[in-house]
């Protein structure tokens, strides 16, 4: 899989939400399409994504087959120090993609 | 008297049997039949935002991957060791594109094939990831710059070929580019308002696809729409309208990666 494409601001005031948006490139096959000649295309998506803030879950996802290609997701929270956060994208195979960016609390 | 009344009624007679838009045809060649407008003022206001946001915009993920793959190498050269920075070199490169090399059309995908000929490496396939992403990248570094190609001397004979194609009726529903792309502008197809069909944004991410796409799929598609035949990505008469529709739209500025339905 491709690297994702994440956002977050690069610094951030005290007790301020963060809007996390991230992108991510994958087929996201439903698994109801058939090619050309009418054999059935296996379905390929992927079922979910986790962010965690120094090991804190802060917010998840389950994504199903209605989901378009290239899945675009998007969240805020208030991070309470600075630190990492971790993302996690996981197939229905089970591979998982991992991203982590660190989250830097400006002092005012 | 009689007689130079009759001249003068004629033409307004078979100007009325005519329907409006049945025949197109190009009659002056100094200045596109158009006023350029890109195919993005044609879609809805989410997919506007779509193309205008560069974090959203899913054609940058091509775009990110051509970056990666800019710098590395395949036997011990990578694309960076000669052209170097692409945002600097290859500025304005793609807007000046298909351009006649050698006695032949060249398209921006032609172009990175000879580039990789050039260094002993096998061709690109039309829309393979790979060619997808280096040609999303390329043509990336030309965004906000006014499309100009050159139609004269070696290419004049490339354009009228394109022209004419643009304006030759095919397939079984007997329909020319023209019928939808300048006899019917701003008009109902479907779910979609016909655009003119303008190519300054490719290669561009559509939703339909799911994906990132080439000129020449899209005109396979239109070609599949109206029950022609298509010609496989990269012959001839696409490259030659190619050329024809950049001219058409000349001035439109480069967007890829654009968003369209």
């Amino acid at each position: 899989m491709w690297k994702a494409r994440i956002s977050v601001p690069s610094k951030v005031s005290p007790g301020t939400a963060v809007t996390v948006k991230t992108l991510i490139a994958h087929p996201m096959e439903t698994g109801f399409r058939r090619d050309a000649i009418g054999a059935a295309i296996p379905r390929d998506i992927l079922t979910r994504f986790e962010a965690r803030f120094m090991d804190e879950f802060v917010f998840g996802a389950d994504l199903h087959p209605g989901i378009a290609a290239n899945p675009y997701l998007s969240f805020e929270f208030v991070p309470p120090a600075s630190g990492t956060l971790a993302l996690m994208w996981r197939d229905q195979r089970g591979q998982e993609v991992r991203e982590t960016l660190s989250i830097e609390i400006a002092a005012t | 008297m009689r007689c130079l009344l009759l001249f003068c009624v004629l033409p307004g007679v078979v100007a009325c049997h005519m329907p409006e838009g049945s025949e197109p045809r190009a009659t002056d060649v100094s200045q596109s039949p158009v006023l350029p407008l890109s195919g993005l003022e044609f879609q809805s206001v989410d997919v506007q935002q779509l193309q205008a946001d560069d974090f959203a915009n899913p054609g940058m993920l091509w775009v990110d991957r051509g970056a990666a793959l800019w710098t590395v190498a395949e036997d011990d050269r990578s694309c960076a060791d000669c052209h170097g920075e692409a945002e600097r070199s290859l500025r304005g490169a793609a807007a000046s594109l298909p351009r006649v090399r050698d006695g032949q059309l060249v398209n921006l995908e032609g172009q990175i094939n000879r580039c990789r000929e050039r260094q002993g490496r096998a061709d690109l396939a039309y829309d393979s990831e790979m060619m997808l992403a280096l040609s999303a990248y390329v043509a990336h570094q030309s965004r906000g710059m006014p499309r100009s190609v050159a139609i004269s001397g070696d290419a004049q004979p490339f354009w009228a070929r394109g022209r004419d194609y643009f304006y030759a009726r095919r397939g079984q529903l007997d329909l020319a580019c023209a019928h939808c792309h300048e006899s019917y502008v701003g008009r109902q197809l479907r779910g979609d308002r016909l655009s003119q069909g303008q190519s300054n944004g490719y290669p561009l991410y559509r939703l339909e696809w799911q994906g990132l796409g080439s000129l020449h799929r899209r005109l396979q598609f239109c070609n599949t729409g109206v029950r022609a035949q298509p010609f496989a990505a990269g012959a001839q008469p696409y490259l030659d309208l190619e050329l024809y529709l950049a001219w058409r739209g000349a001035g439109l500025s480069v967007e890829a990666p654009a968003v369209r339905r």
